[in-house]
């Protein structure tokens, strides 16, 4: 069985009529920016920026786990920096720029170094936190100095992996980190 | 679960936040960083009618020191800004420790340092780090603005002199003024809540030799964070040595009541209490200049 898992163009793939709803509520519409392309929609208030991304924009690779704040399997870049999209709503994120799994290395564009060193090192194990741990390890990527240690404990603890995969995340974001700031031939040990 | 259904606005200027929470038709709650209440709001725990998101009014992500020295906390600044910011790093090393000992960095992205203030969880780090560095909170309200100082901020779980119509627009530390600091805490896991924390400063006398001025603060440890002074006192006129340490965590001992819950018996937290202060005194102890 084949399915089509191509992500629409974001641009284009939300100005459908937001879904009817029971209850009367506050909607907005907002303009943001997701993965570099202009995106304006209709939200209700209380709508999540998981749900927007995931069902409004169909930008499933943002994983919904435990829906309040715990995990970190919902992580997106808000404004460059990572941020739990089930603890922001999207009306918050009007006027702001986002960036999914998806932006990384859309159609046939090579992996990214945080997502090529997650593949050789076994950094994804099942697959459902991959994308949080991923745009975490992107975002300490793109800081002007190399994090610490004690920095890349402090923001791959933001996420649970139950496969216990850590050991190889943590060497993933090692190399990723080695090659953004070392030139990248230094075999990273733990 | 998702949140019930409320309105939202994003005014711009603190008289229209005012405006929106005196509305009485209504409940409006206050967003900032939202790290506390979406979650609350996603469990049903909290159904306003109203969020009255007040990070988009100018002035209130200010962050700076004032001509006296005092550091000014806008009600919009980010929790991981603040503790980044190398004034702020310099200055008030409690407070950056403090921050850092929140949940994880993508919660600190977005949580804000007065967010958490006046939230208020009894086990959060930056109310004890508050007290033991003596803030002032001015809080906005119908008659004008006040100003509140630490001991009167925190009144229970969840409340603090902030009233629902009124909102805190920040918080301001004086000046450090070469205090040594320490915040250690006990947590089951790196980023939870802590079961037991404890802000210290010490001064040194102009000697070096004696603690001129003490400062401990709990958090974990009741409905609000527990200043104790017969710790302060025991610590006080001596050399900070194994005598005046032990001294201090007898008095902690003897004058913390925290209660039992699924996390740890009251046992286990003074016992704790205990030894983080001893802990936390040596390093402040160390790090005075």
């Amino acid at each position: 069985m084949t399915t089509d898992l191509a992500t629409p163009d974001p641009a284009t793939a939300i100005h459908a009529a937001p879904p009817p709803l029971a209850e009367p509520s506050g909607w907005h519409e907002i303009r943001l920016t997701v993965n570099g392309a202009p995106v304006t929609a209709q939200v209700e208030s209380r709508l999540l920026l998981s749900d927007f991304l995931r069902d409004r924009l169909r930008l499933t690779g943002t994983h919904v786990g435990c829906e309040h704040g715990v995990c970190g399997a919902c992580t997106v870049l808000v404004d460059g920096e990572p941020a739990r999209s089930c603890l922001t709503l999207a009306v918050q994120c009007a006027g702001a720029e986002l960036r999914t799994v998806e932006g990384l290395a859309p159609g046939d564009a090579p992996l990214t170094p945080v997502q090529r060193a997650f593949h050789e090192c076994h950094g994804m194990q099942c697959g459902f936190c991959t994308p949080g741990f991923v745009m975490t390890a992107t975002a300490l990527t793109e800081q002007p100095r190399r994090p610490d240690a004690a920095d890349v404990a402090d923001a791959l603890s933001g996420h649970l992996c139950r496969c216990t995969g850590y050991r190889n995340i943590r060497r993933a974001v090692c190399q990723a980190l080695d090659e953004r700031f070392d030139g990248g031939d230094a075999e990273q040990g733990e | 679960m998702k949140p019930t259904p409320f309105d939202y606005s994003a005014p711009g200027s603190v008289g229209e936040v005012l405006a929106l929470l005196a509305d009485e038709e209504r409940e409006a709650k206050v967003l900032a960083g939202g790290q506390s209440l979406i979650p609350m709001l996603s469990m049903r725990l909290a159904r306003p009618g109203l969020l009255v998101d007040i990070t988009r009014v100018p002035g209130l992500d200010r962050l700076y020191a004032d001509a006296s020295g005092a550091l000014h906390i806008g009600a919009a600044v980010r929790q991981s800004r603040a503790a980044d910011d190398p004034a702020v790093r310099d200055g008030w090393p409690l407070l950056a420790a403090a921050i850092r000992r929140i949940g994880h960095p993508q919660i600190r992205h977005r949580g804000t340092v007065c967010g958490s203030l006046a939230h208020h969880d009894p086990a959060a780090e930056l109310p004890a780090a508050a007290l033991a560095l003596d803030a002032r909170f001015v809080i906005a309200g119908p008659g004008g603005t006040r100003t509140v100082g630490a001991a009167d901020f925190f009144v229970a779980t969840f409340q603090t002199a902030v009233a629902p119509d009124e909102l805190l627009t920040e918080v301001v530390l004086p000046p450090r003024a070469g205090d040594g600091w320490a915040f250690e805490e006990l947590a089951r896991r790196h980023g939870d809540f802590a079961t037991l924390g404890v802000a210290v400063t010490l001064r040194r006398a102009p000697d070096r030799r004696t603690v001129a001025a003490a400062r401990a603060v709990f958090c974990g440890a009741g409905p609000v964070p527990v200043r104790l002074p017969a710790v302060e006192e025991a610590l006080t006129g001596t050399d900070a040595g194994a005598a005046a340490l032990d001294a201090a965590a007898s008095a902690a001992l003897a004058g913390l009541t925290p209660a039992d819950d699924v996390h740890a018996t009251a046992a286990y937290r003074r016992e704790a209490a205990a030894h983080l202060l001893v802990r936390a005194c040596t390093l402040a102890w160390e790090r005075c200049s």
